[in-house]
Parts: structure tokens; sequence; C-alpha cells
């Protein structure tokens, strides 16, 4: 039915063959030609990203949204019953997507901003770029592990190496905190292997682990997963990783990184170990109440703008569990709305704190103030990205809050009650944020000079400003694709709460 | 006179290295020390024949030979094959060192090369005697290449503290042995096992023990590690090469050989053991590397902390464990060479250096190098998509598998610990301002550094298959008597 075939294979690795490009380049240049090569990397960088974008649209073309089973599948054997298993379905198209979407505009950011060092530096990205859309199209469990754990050598060194001065500690914390979460994911995984006999996760998917041993396996991909996505109280690695990475690597972090968090919920915990599931539920709905109100009023005494978006992205993904652990089809849908439109809209809040850091070298709040006057273009659209981060309607964010609300809100009232009470704090931080950072006397003299933005940046914005109004107007695009996808998720789980009640088993 | 022929033939690579070894010892002893670096590379060359002939007439099941005393099998075949071409590769690295120190000498690749007869000995040992003869064949060979560096004192020293405590170590095995001896009434390995069956009487446990305590000398695993990295720093750069791949892989052979063969009725009683020596070597081995600034030292506990892997997958006491722990160390012998392939790069006009801080800024000095060493190090660390990763992976899946889950997941968080440890160096190499630069690479630094490099990635996806397939092979070899 393809007119290409192994097309996602084409879309994981062809960022990785521009990646390798880039070191042959890097390693066969004569000296006299390093500069040139140093100076070209971010356009071979982009050109990979945009072509990867244009195979991932035909994958979106291809695919068929009313089938909700995977699509585009590819399966080669390796060794040791590992398979080489590639595969889409509307969850995971659409992040494959945000991803392939988000890198074109990072590099586009990264040119000028970033000074040394800058053919690793695109390469770097590059890998990262396979990694993220291979943890999205795996459909082997081992597959889906080494994408997963492997994207943090390269984020690791995007920190370490173009961080900022703290970039040391930031670059540990993150590393060794993600992995930490991650090793006891992988003897969970094991188990699971060794228990069904199988790593293909559409097996797998269908697969009914005893209830005594799903609490287990559940405990363990939670301690993985609330890690990356990250939850309150397992967010600490964020705000430092955030404040010291370079732009790009914030973007790519709050965008697509944390994304994976709610993937693996969405596609390991709730349909392979649905009774741990609902038994955990009312704690992850503890835990996201308390990230969405408590880091909430954390952004609002933040002083650096980095770390304020850092725990708003916290108190975010409090929706995204939220919806997801309401287990129907609002709180799903709502949750998978609310990473993609958070994916655009904190990528687009970490590339506008970077816009006036590239010009002044500092995030501190206290250092601007009056930007309205000198940078009239930039206050539009750091003033759309506001109200969406608040949930204005007619914003992306909206659709995701309302829809997760609601979805909650018939499983449980009080939660609901919580976040909404939080939707009101984060209208208070961010709108202090606008209103301390844009409006007011210019204090400071060296603001004089700041110029606003340049034809570069209004590129990099505009297809972010096009797609949160887009997805605020029109959710069924994403609503649609992923809706089928998401109803058979709700039957898997329904009927694995069915088999486990009629045999009458007790939890724990 | 027919059964010595054919014993000597089914021997050949053994029979090849000793008549190697006497002609090269006279070329040696009459060429002096003109003839030092053709002897030392000529028995590169012999080691990797052998190594060769050693995948020759490999038979079906299993061949004895000598009355028993020793046995031809996939996994003798597996070991020697990995002996042999570990000793080639450190010996090969050796020759360069030398020559640049030059203190080049004959001895040296002869003492190698006595040194690898005697892991063959050890890896197809069939009983007691074989055992000791093969241990201490090749560690008092090793003893004195640890003190090869006669003028460093250092280098003395190590060798005097290897001496020590490895005789402490052959006294416990010797007793050991002499206990399983004693309260089985045979020597032989198949005579052993009939007896050792049933629960096992006490004397032949303490025996199990003593025994198991003088190999774990060997393998360094704590809490018999305490010379490990006093020797690993003292020796020779080259030697301390040698002695954290070869010796480690034939004695681990050896280990496994002793507890899946003439006890594998007694899992249940040796299990115990190797579980408690698995999560220290593991604990202590990784806590000690984290205070360590001098890379050899922190290498030597690295490789404290790597035995504790392997034993995990030893104390599973299933094929499937065995394989799992053949597969781990072949990918910890071809990441170890490279890795010091590129310690023994660290090399500035003034000399030899070895702190971890000399990395500093390698990223930018030697780009080439610094790369291949990050995946080495992110390879050794477990973390996917390296070939390390999968040496872990079959290491735990072993230990789900025999109920030892709570093992596995005790190495999951230690590897955390040890992510830390390698992620220190990957720091100085990326992140620090670029320190004075090395001198430039030879060939063989280069060559090792780089194929054990690509063998991590993207080699990986033909080398774990190929591995895969053939220590399985090796583990079903010991798994014959059901």
């Amino acid at each position: 039915m393809s007119d290409l075939p192994h097309l996602l294979s084409l879309i994981t690795f062809t960022p990785l063959i521009g990646a390798l490009l880039l070191i042959l380049f890097k390693a066969f240049a004569r000296a006299d030609d390093k500069a040139v090569v140093e100076r070209n990397a971010p356009a071979v960088a982009l050109v990979t990203s945009l072509f990867t974008f244009v195979l991932s649209v035909l994958a979106l073309i291809e695919f068929n949204p009313a089938d909700p089973a995977f699509q585009l599948v590819e399966d080669v054997n390796w060794f040791a019953g590992f398979h080489y298993r590639m595969g889409v379905d509307g969850i995971s198209i659409l992040l494959v997507l945000l991803t392939t979407f988000l890198m074109p505009l990072c590099f586009i950011a990264s040119m000028g901003s970033i000074k040394s060092r800058i053919t690793e530096y695109m390469i770097a990205f590059l890998v990262l770029e396979t990694l993220m859309i291979g943890v999205f199209c795996a459909l082997d469990i081992m597959m889906f592990y080494v994408f997963f754990e492997a994207g943090l050598i390269p984020m690791y060194l995007i920190i370490g190496v173009w961080g900022g001065d703290n970039r040391v500690y930031a670059s540990f914390k993150f590393f060794l905190y993600t992995l930490l979460g991650s090793v006891l994911m992988l003897v969970a995984v094991i188990t699971m292997i060794n228990v069904a006999g199988t790593s293909n996760m559409i097996e797998l998917l269908s697969f009914d682990f005893a209830p005594g041993l799903q609490t287990w396996l559940w405990l363990a991909f939670f301690a993985s997963f609330a890690v990356k996505l990250p939850m309150w109280p397992f967010h600490t690695w964020l705000p430092d990783a955030h404040v010291q990475a370079p732009t790009a690597g914030s973007v790519v972090l709050a965008g697509v990184l944390l994304k994976m968090g709610g993937y693996g919920f969405i596609r390991f915990s709730l349909p392979m170990f649905p009774l741990a599931s609902q038994y955990f539920a009312p704690v992850v709905f503890a835990l996201s109440v308390i990230a969405i109100i408590y880091t909430s009023l954390v952004a609002f005494r933040q002083t650096d703008m980095k770390k304020l978006i850092a725990y708003s992205s916290v108190a975010h993904m409090g929706f995204v569990t939220m919806g997801l652990f309401a287990m129907n089809l609002a709180g799903l849908q709502g949750a998978m709305f609310q990473m993609l439109s958070h994916g655009l809209i904190s990528g687009a809040l970490f590339l506008i704190v970077g816009v006036i850091y590239d010009r002044m070298h500092t995030r501190e709040i206290a250092a601007y103030g009056g930007l309205v006057h000198r940078m009239p273009v930039y206050a539009a659209i750091f003033l759309l990205f506001t109200m969406a981060n608040v949930g204005l309607p007619a914003t992306s964010g909206f659709i995701g809050e309302i829809l997760t609300l609601v979805g909650v809100f018939r499983v449980n009232t009080w939660v609901a009650f919580g976040a909404t009470t939080g939707i009101i704090f984060s209208a208070i931080y961010a709108l202090n944020l606008y209103r301390e950072v844009m409006y007011g006397e210019m204090q400071n003299t060296k603001l004089a000079k700041i110029t606003d933005v340049t034809r570069k940046e209004l590129i990099t914005f505009a297809p972010l400003v096009l797609g949160t109004l887009i997805l605020g107007v029109l959710p069924t695009l994403v609503t649609d694709i992923t809706g089928p996808a998401i109803e058979a998720l709700i039957e898997r789980i329904d009927a694995g709460l069915a088999l486990a009640a009629s045999g009458g088993v007790d939890i724990g | 006179m027919a059964d010595l022929v054919s014993n000597i033939t089914a021997m050949a690579p053994e029979a090849f290295l000793v008549a190697t070894a006497l002609v090269l010892l006279l070329v040696g002893a009459f060429g002096g020390r003109r003839m030092a670096g053709p002897v030392n590379l000529a028995i590169v060359v012999a080691l990797i024949l052998a190594a060769v002939l050693t995948l020759r007439g490999i038979p079906n099941g299993s061949l004895e030979m000598f009355g028993g005393a020793l046995v031809l099998d996939h996994l003798s075949t597996f070991g020697k094959f990995s002996a042999l071409i570990a000793s080639a590769l450190s010996l090969w690295l050796a020759h360069g060192y030398l020559k640049t120190e030059d203190r080049l000498s004959a001895e040296f690749g002869i003492l190698v090369l006595f040194a690898s007869l005697g892991m063959l000995i050890m890896v197809s040992a069939n009983d007691l005697l074989s055992l000791y003869i093969g241990v201490e064949m090749q560690s008092l060979a090793l003893y004195v290449l640890a003190a090869s560096n006669r003028d460093s004192l250092r280098s003395s020293e190590s060798g005097l503290k290897y001496f020590v405590l490895g005789a402490l170590s052959s006294g416990l095995l010797l007793y050991g042995a002499s206990l399983i001896y004693g309260f089985s009434g045979h020597l032989r390995f198949e005579g052993i096992a009939a007896a050792a069956t049933g629960s096992g009487s006490i004397g032949l446990i303490v025996g199990i023990v003593f025994l198991l305590c003088g190999l774990a000398f060997k393998i360094s695993a704590v809490p018999f590690h305490m010379w490990t990295p006093d020797v690993y720093e003292g020796a020779p750069t080259p030697v301390t090469t040698f002695f954290s791949t070869a010796p480690k892989i034939a004695a681990i052979i050896l280990i496994a050989r002793v507890l899946f063969g003439p006890f594998h009725h007694l899992v249940s009683d040796w299990q115990q053991v190797v579980i408690a020596l698995s999560v220290l070597s593991m604990c202590i081995g990784y806590l000690g590397a984290i205070m360590q600034t001098n890379i050899k030292r922190l290498m030597a506990d690295s490789s404290i902390a790597n035995m504790g892997y392997a034993l995990i997958a030893m104390a599973s006491g299933t094929a499937q464990g065995l394989s799992g722990l053949l597969f781990y160390m072949g990918l910890y012998l071809i990441t170890t060479l490279g890795i010091f392939a590129c310690i023994l790069a660290m090399r500035r006009s003034e000399g030899m250096v070895e702190q971890i801080d000399d990395l500093a800024g390698m990223s930018r000095s030697k780009p080439g190098l610094a790369l291949a060493l990050t995946a080495l190090l992110f390879s050794v660390a477990g973390i996917p998509p390296l070939a390390g990763f999968f040496g872990k992976y079959f290491v735990f899946m072993a230990a789900v598998d025999a109920n030892l889950t709570w093992l596995a997941i005790l190495g999951a968080v230690a590897s955390v610990v040890g992510a830390f440890v390698y992620l220190r160096l990957i720091k100085i190499i990326w992140f620090d301002e670029p320190a004075e630069s090395f001198v430039p690479a030879s060939f063989a630094q280069i060559s090792l550094a780089g194929i054990s490099a690509l063998l991590m990635l993207p080699g990986a996806i033909w080398l774990l298959p190929a591995l895969a397939k053939w220590t399985q092979i090796a583990a079903a070899a010991m798994f014959v008597h059901g």
C-alpha cells in the first residue's frame, strides 16, 4: 500500500545519516577547510531535519486514522528474540510529527547563538532527533528501551558542553536521575520478556500479567516515566537541566523529551497493567494535583525566566498524568492533546526567553522591564504564548486543559476542583512574568538599545504561532487521529479489568 | 603411543606454543637486546596462530585427554580463543610501549607466552591437579611481569605484593582442593560430581568455599580484591592491560568449570557464596572507583565491579546464566582492551601520564581517540545502544530467570553508581578546558581503540548475534549431563 517502503526507518535514521555526514566532513576536512565546515554545519542540519519533517508528513498522509492498529509496520529479526520492529498508531504518529516539526525550529534558533564547536552541536542534535523518533516508533519493548535510554547520551553532552555556568552539575543530575529510574524499568522489561516470552509490544499489549506482578511492574515503569515526565516530587532535575541547557536544548527537553514519559504511561502502564493502573490512580491524581498547584506557586516566586517556565512545565504535565489516569475518552484525548500543545507552547516560550537572552545575556526577570516600548512584535508573540500557557480559549492550551478536566471530573470531582484552582495560579505567574518583563518603565539603561525580533526569529515563531492557533480552533485535527487508537486502548483497559473481576483476583 | 599422538594433536595450540616458547627462549638468550623486538613480535604472531588453531577440529561433545586431566570442548575452545587473542593484543600494545620506553626484552614476551599456556590449561582443566598446575603456571609468570620494570620502586612493590597475596590464595586453593579430594575420594571432576550429590557433606562444602576463595583472588572479587588497585597502578601499563583481560577470562571460566561441573548438584550451596562475592564486588568496586584520581586504579576498581556482574550470571546456576557470563566477559574483554589502548596513548613529551585530569579537553586535542574512548566508557557503563548494555541485559535476564530478581535490581542500581564513575571521565574529556596535548598515538593504539569502539557501535549489530551464538554453544558444553 505504501509507495515508500521502510518509511518509518527512513524518518528515524535520516537525521543520523545527516550526523554521519557531518562527522565525515569534520574528520576529513583539511585544516583550512575547518572553518567552512563549521559555517555550513547548521545548514546541513537544517536541511536534514526539514527533509525528515517532509518524510513524516508523508507518513501522516499514508496513515489511516480510522484504523486503531499499528501501521507502517516493519519487522526484521536480529538475535536472541530481539527484533527490529517499527510501527505507529494514532497515539505515536503525532508525537513523531511533533518531534520532526520542532527540530528544524531548533536548528534555526541555534544559528548565531551557538558560537563554539558548532559542528559537534549539530551532530548531537541530529543524533538526539533519531533517538527521539525511535522511541515513538519502536514496537519492540527492548528497542523502545534502547532508544529511550540512549537519548541521555546526546542530551548529557548538549547540557554539559554548551550549557550555562553550572552545567556540569545539571548534566550529571539529569543523567543519573533519569538513569536510576530507567534501570528499574529495565529489570521490569526483562521480567516481562521472561514471563510473556516475547518482546513484541503488539503481543505484550494483549498479554494479561498476573495481578500481583502488575503492581511491581507498574511501579518500576512509574519510576522511569515519573522521573522523565516529570511528576512532583521527582521533578527536581528539570529546573536545573532547563536553566543550564542552551535554548534549543530546552526546547527539545520540554517539547519532546518530557513527552516520552507521558507516551510511556499511555503505551505501557495503562494497557499492559490496567489493574495496577486503576489501583494506583488515586496516588497519581494526588501527585498531579500537588504538581499543578504547588509548582505553579513555586513558579510564581522564580527570578529566573527559564526556571519559571520549567516549573510551569511540571504543572502542565500534571494535567497530562491526571487526564491519563482518568482512563476515559475525554481524559486520554485531553492528555494527548495537552502533550502536543505543550510541546508547541513551552518550546515557543523557551525560544522567547532565548531571544532576549541572546541580546542581554541574562535571564533574570529583574533585569528587564518595559520591553514593549522597543519590541512591539516580540511583545505580541510573547503575549500570545503567555495566554496559550494560561489556557485561553482559541489557543491549543485551552483544549488540553478543558478535556483533561472534563475527563477527571467524571472520576473525581475533588481532583478536578484542585486542578482548576491550579489554572488560576498559572494565570497569576504567567501574567506576572509578562508584566514584569514587558510593561512598566524601562529601568535598566542597557535595554535602551535592544532591538525587536529579527527575520530569522520571526521564521522560528511563525509555525509555532500558527500551530497553537490552528489546534486551538480546530482540535479535531488531532482528536480524529488519536480517537480510534484511544478508544481501542480504553477497550483494552476495560477488558483487562473485567478479566480480573471475573477471576475474582485481589490485587497486591 | 597412538594415544599420546592423538592427545597431542588435540592439543595442537598448546604444543605449538610450547615449541615456540622453547625456540624463542634460545633466540632471546643468544640474540640479546638486538633480538628482543623481533622475539616479542614473533610471539604476538604465534599467539594469534595458536588462537586460530583452537578453532580447528572441535569435537562434538567433549574429548578427554591425558587420562581425563584435560578436556577439549566448546567451552575450553571459547576460553582459549579469547585468552589467546587478548594476550596477543596486550603484547602488541606492550611492544610499542617498551620500545618507546627503551626497555625491550625478549623475556617479556616469553613470560606472556608462558602465562597464556597456563591459561590454556586452566580453561580445559578437568581434575584438581591440572587446575592447580594451570593456575600456578599462569600466576608465576604474572608475578614476574608485574615486577618487570625492576628499576621502578612501584613496579617491584606491586610484583612483591602480588606474589605474597597470590601465594596466600594458592594456599587457600590447595587446602580447598585437598578437602574436596579427602571427602569425595576423587581428583577428577566426573568422580567428584558422582560423589557430590544430594546435600553434600560439610567437609566438601568447606572445600568448595576454600577453593572459591582461592579462585576469587584471581578474578579479584571482593573481599579478595585488596591487591588489585595497587598492582594495577604499580605494574607497567601494558602489563595492567594484560592482567585485566586474559587472566580474568581464564579464571572465570575455570570457576564456571568447577561450579557447573563437579558441583552442579550443589547449586544451592555455592550459590550463596557467589551471590555474596557478586554483591560485594559490584558495590565496593564502584564505590571505590568514585574517589580514584589515577586512571589505572580507577580501571582496577571498575574491573572488580565488572567481575561482580559476571558473578550475577554465575550465581543463576543455569545454562542461560553461563552463556550470559561468557557473553559479558567477551564484551568486557573487547572494551577493556580498547580503553587500555587509549590509556597507553596518554603520553606527553616528558613521559606517560595517568591522572584522570590529564584527559582534560581531549575531545578537542584528540577528537578521534576521545570519541572512541567515550563510546567505550558508555559501553562499559551499560548505556544503550552500545554493546555493553546487552552484556548487562543477558546477565540480568539470567538472574530474573533464576528467581534472583532482587540481585538484578541491585545490579541495576549499582550500575547507576558505575555510570557516575564513567561520566566523570567523559566530563573531563568533553567539558573541561584542554590541557597539554598528548604525543601522537601509535598505530597499535589507534587501531585497537578504533576497532573496539566500532565493535560497540555499529559493529554490535553483527558482533552480538555471533557472540551470543558462540557463548550458547560453549555454555551447552557444561550441561550435557542434563
